[in-house]
């Protein structure tokens, strides 16, 4: 196991190099552009030397695969995985990077100092690799989403201008937005086959074809690769893509991003394809794209929008070549990923030379080039001969296998006619655009008004550009030996399967792919001939310009969210209300018409006497808190009595440490209510319609009906309770007998951990917000009366000073004996919190303020800290958090006392409610005295 | 007395929610303050009425009413106290900074000129893919 574990190892660690190394161009920044770039290459080759030791078990037919559970519940693992595919990819990703990273550093200019571009392209590549290292199809959906975010940053790189921002955009919402139904499909897939990990998905794959869901699976999974590799009709955000910098152009186009689309349907091809649907759908797509994405290159005036375009056709034949599903096209399909990624990725790189030393790209204007610079011209000769499929170079191989693949394929009736002449169709417009390319910038007389002289470029600028065509020449001419193994490990990582016979070699004969690639050269060299009269035809068809198109759909998008918006948020919190209560009603009235009874059976408690009084004071007080809030502080003395009624209810039904809460609470909201009435407005006015009161008096009486409903049906219905438990294990593993006391801190003592927190929260969110306040007191009370002069009564005063540590005491005697008796951490800092207050109360605040503590929020934090703390140490006695001990000691004077180290946890609670209580109403007493003084 | 606490936290709801839709902070308050009396009620409820069964463990008897819901209400009165405290401290502040206690704010920043500054700009003067 360990030895077959440690080289899979490689996999997560190579990934962790690659984010990991996001950062190094960053830190590399300030020592100079050189070591920026030398960081971000050095980041990449150790990437790819920590993949190398792997690549010869893959070679050797093996899969390299390594898992570790993460969420296995979802299925969601870090499973990563080696095989032909993931090798060849992540050749292509870090060799055509590497690549990149030093052409960047010659193109883009002086100024820029590298740091963030490098990090982008880091983190770019580092989800590619994740992408094609991904065993979990989970985790490579998420690597997805990260390659087209990160592809929004580097196209948007110049984000100053405007095209690159929209360009940006469009690239985001197209990608992401196939990203998602590639989520939803993975999902599906998964589902279907019972697992994540690539492995059992494939070995699934009968039983995903069979699976009624089989067409939407596709349908989502081919959206997400559509999306990402450009294939028609989502097309059009790649040639405005090229708004990019040239590297990223030539790494996004080449080999990577693109790309990922077509190694999406390579990844899936032995999962989802064979069917009629799969062949259907992804040939035809390809079909369409190969002689669209021609056909529209060959009319690009400028050179990188005519690269772009031919980007789109080559993904349309590597997706068609998929799409026929036969072995051999499979292997021309993953031949074809290799040959474009290299020629396209140099020509990207030449065309940015040119652009570079033209200072423009319109093809009208760069001509005759060769001339001035004919190394550069000749190298993007060879590799524009070589996408047009010109023999002895890469580009021919994969283009003879097609046009083979072609004429054989009996796929469907009639195949054998239409396909050949739809290759022979698209290579004649490759070879159309190709010539175009190379006649128009680099002869076709002389340049015209060029915003520079060219000449030829730095050294080191050419060196990728040098290497990358002699991979053409060589793959070219001798493709066995060059490509041969990682082509043959890949294509059976693609297709499961023993791979076909076939060869490898320039000259298989004058057979009919032969003739179909002679017609082409002479066809598209015709064509071009040709042009000027194919271009005035091209002018007079109605144009199709996606991006105004986008633009167009996304400002009424826009629009549409905006009035949908204003209508739903009018910035009316009224009407919010109203909108949530009517939603309530209409929601539980759904729930109670569809749902199930409740058992009945609970027999009543006869009323008597004392309820039928504190009825009526309940019911007096509500209804007048109701009906005259509009005289605020009547309002306040009413609501007091129904809070006082409540903590009788509490006391009638066996509730002590309920009613003891809630008394406590009762005075200090009481305290606070008025505190805020000082500030706030006497009265309120009558302002409401008299429709907004009906609908109001609806919305209240139907909510005040259901809520009374539920209620008595709850009451009156039997039921099962989970507390035996904590009944019986109170005494025994709680070591206390009040059983409520003893949940909240030892049972749920987590949940009172949180609850306290919510608290510690609640009051620094009132301590920001009181904060820098400046209120002023109105002069006069609502009746027009000034304010006493002679604040507080004597009387008061002194008895409350005596008061103070008999108070105090019996909050502690309330703590103490909270474990096992009504009291506790939460009413013991209630009432301690009452007692202070009643100080200021009595004294005034700046009596008060000169004699506690100014400052809570730290004893917010300290009560927090006890309450942790000792769930912690539990950890050290090898215990699950919070785990309590308890035991009986002997101290002197008190006796033998039964101690719990959940008093602890208690007296965190207490410091928390006594901090939030002291919090909130002094600083609210100190707007007073800020008032005064300022 | 199923009845009973049955209606009084129908009225108290139902009070609670017609104070919260005013459209003045007090009010609105004060129906929070009503609305947390009827869902603690309510809460407390769902353990049935028992009476003199308080579950404080004692040789006496073994007759306890259930105690998980009163844990449950007894820290929910308490962060009912730390919400009531935190929206009027808002109340406050919106007095402060609007100078009124109506529950909607007047707008203070124009959407529209944002948004005209982020999305209608004319293209900036064609630029180059040319940098250096």
């Amino acid at each position: 196991m360990i030895e077959h574990l440690s080289p899979a190892l490689l996999l997560p660690l190579a990934l962790m190099v690659a984010f990991g190394g996001v950062a190094m161009p960053l830190m590399a920044e300030p020592y100079g552009r050189k070591a920026t770039t030398i960081a971000t290459g050095a980041v990449m080759a150790l990437a790819l030397a920590l993949l190398i030791p792997l690549f010869s078990t893959v070679i050797g037919g093996q899969t390299v695969v390594m898992h570790l559970d993460w969420l296995p519940a979802l299925g969601f693992n870090l499973g990563f995985r080696l095989d032909g595919l993931g090798m060849l990819f992540s050749i292509l990703i870090l060799g055509i990077g590497i690549l990149v990273v030093l052409y960047a550093y010659y193109y883009l200019p002086d100024y820029d100092r590298l740091g963030r571009f490098y990090a982008f392209l880091l983190l770019f590549m580092s989800a590619m690799l994740g992408i094609v290292l991904s065993e979990n199809l989970l985790l490579m959906v998420v690597f997805w989403e990260i390659t087209s975010l990160s592809s929004f940053l580097l196209i948007a790189y110049k984000s100053d201008a405007y095209e690159s921002r929209i360009a940006a955009r469009m690239a985001l919402v197209v990608t992401g937005g196939g990203g998602l139904a590639l989520l939803a499909g993975v999902i599906l897939l998964g589902q279907a086959a019972g697992s994540y990990e690539l492995s059992a998905v494939i070995a699934a794959a009968e039983s995903i074809k069979a699976d009624p869901l089989y067409p939407v699976i596709l349908t989502l999974v081919l959206l997400g690769a559509f999306t990402k590799s450009a294939q028609f009709p989502f097309h059009f955000w790649l040639p405005n893509a090229m708004a990019a910098p040239t590297p990223v152009s030539a790494y996004l186009h080449s080999a990577t991003m693109v790309k990922a689309g077509v190694f999406l349907l390579a990844r899936l091809y032995p999962v989802l394809s064979g069917t009629d649907a799969w062949v259907i759908s992804v040939s035809v797509i390809g079909a369409i794209t190969l002689v669209y994405g021609a056909y529209m290159a060959m009319y690009r005036d400028d050179f990188k929008g005519l690269l772009a375009y031919s980007t789109i056709s080559h993904l349309g034949l590597i997706t068609l070549l998929f799409g026929l599903s036969t072995p051999m096209s499979v292997v021309a399909g993953v031949f074809h990923i290799i040959n474009h990624a290299i020629f396209k990725a140099s020509l990207f790189m030449a065309a940015g030379i040119i652009d570079h030393e033209c200072g423009t790209r319109d093809m009208r204007r760069v001509n005759g080039l060769f001339k001035l610079m004919p190394i550069t011209a000749t190298l993007a000769m060879v590799a524009a001969a070589s996408m047009a499929g010109v023999p002895l170079l890469n580009g021919f191989l994969s283009k003879e296998m097609f046009f083979t693949e072609a004429v054989l394929f009996t796929g469907f009736d009639g195949a054998h006619l239409i396909l050949p002449v739809f290759a022979t169709i698209a290579g004649i417009l490759a070879v159309a655009y190709s010539v175009r390319f190379i006649h128009d910038v680099f002869f076709n007389g002389e340049p015209v008004d060029l915003p520079r002289q060219p000449h030829e470029p730095p050294r080191w600028m050419r060196v990728p550009v040098e290497i990358l065509v002699l991979l053409c020449l060589v793959v070219g001419m001798f493709p066995a030996w060059s490509v041969g193994s990682m082509l043959a490990s890949a294509a059976s990582a693609v297709l499961q399967a023993p791979l076909p016979a076939y060869d490898l070699k320039i000259w298989h004969g004058f057979n009919l792919a032969f003739v179909m690639s002679l017609i082409a050269l002479a066809g598209g060299v015709g064509i071009y001939v040709m042009r000027r009269h194919l271009i005035e035809w091209h002018h007079k068809l109605p144009s199709l310009n996606s991006r105004t198109g986008f633009e167009r759909l996304h400002r009424y998008l826009v629009d549409q969210a905006e009035r949908l918006l204003r209508l739903l948020d009018n910035g009316s919190l009224q009407r919010y209300i109203a909108l949530l209560c009517a939603f309530v009603l209409a929601y539980a009235g759904w729930a109670y018409s569809t749902g199930d009874r409740l058992p009945q059976g609970n027999s009543g408690i006869p009323f008597d006497i004392a309820a039928i009084i504190a009825l009526a004071g309940l019911m007096l007080g509500t209804i007048g808190t109701t009906l005259l809030h509009h005289r605020r502080l009547l309002a306040v003395v009413l609501i007091g009595i129904v809070g006082l009624v409540v903590s009788l209810t509490f006391v009638r039904f066996s509730a002590p440490d309920l009613a003891l809460t809630q008394l406590s609470v009762e005075v200090v909201t009481i305290v606070l209510m008025l505190l805020a009435l000082y500030y706030l407005p006497q009265n309120s006015p009558k302002e409401s319609s008299r429709s907004r009161i009906a609908r109001d008096i609806v919305l209240a009486v139907a909510i005040g009906f259901g809520m009374a409903f539920i209620t008595y049906v709850l009451l009156t219905s039997s039921f099962n309770t989970i507390s035996g438990f904590y009944l019986q294990q109170s005494v025994p593993g709680g070591g206390g007998s009040n059983v409520v006391n003893v949940i909240l801190v030892d049972f749920r003592g987590f949940d009172t951990l949180g609850e306290i927190a919510v608290l510690a929260m609640a009051a620094l969110g009132a301590h920001a917000l009181l904060d820098q306040l400046r209120l002023t007191p109105p002069a006069k009370d609502a009746v027009g009366r000034l304010w006493a002069e002679e604040a507080h009564p004597l009387f008061l005063k002194m008895l409350m000073r005596p008061l103070l540590p008999l108070a105090l005491a019996v909050a502690v005697y309330i703590f103490l004996r909270g474990h096992n008796l009504p009291g506790g951490g939460f009413v013991a800092g209630l009432v301690t919190g009452v007692a202070l207050i009643l100080q200021s109360l009595a004294g005034g605040f700046s009596f008060a303020e000169d004699r506690l503590p100014k400052y809570y929020p730290p004893f917010l934090g300290l009560g927090l800290a006890f309450a942790a703390g000792v769930g912690l140490i539990s950890w050290f006695f090898a215990r699950p958090f919070l785990t309590s001990a308890h035991g009986h000691f002997g101290i002197p004077l008190l006796g033998d006392i039964e101690l719990a180290s959940v008093i602890i946890f208690d007296l965190g609670v207490y410091l928390v409610v006594v901090a939030t209580v002291l919090l909130i109403l002094t600083e609210l007493g100190r707007l007073h005295i800020r008032g005064e003084k300022a | 007395m199923e009845a009973m606490l049955a209606i009084a936290i129908g009225l108290l709801s139902s009070c609670g929610v017609y104070l919260m839709l005013r459209a003045r902070t007090f009010p609105v308050i004060l129906g929070l303050t009503l609305l947390s009396y009827a869902v603690n009620l309510f809460l407390f409820a769902s353990g049935r009425l028992v009476v003199n069964a308080p579950p404080i463990i004692s040789s006496e008897t073994s007759h306890y009413t259930d105690p998980i819901p009163q844990a449950l209400v007894l820290t929910a009165i308490v962060i009912g106290f730390g919400m009531t405290a935190y929206i009027v401290t808002l109340a406050l502040r919106g007095l402060s900074e609007s100078g009124g206690d109506h529950v909607d704010m007047p707008e203070i920043v124009d959407n529209n000129a944002t948004e005209a500054a982020i999305d209608s700009r004319p293209p900036a003067a064609s630029q180059k893919e040319q940098q250096s």
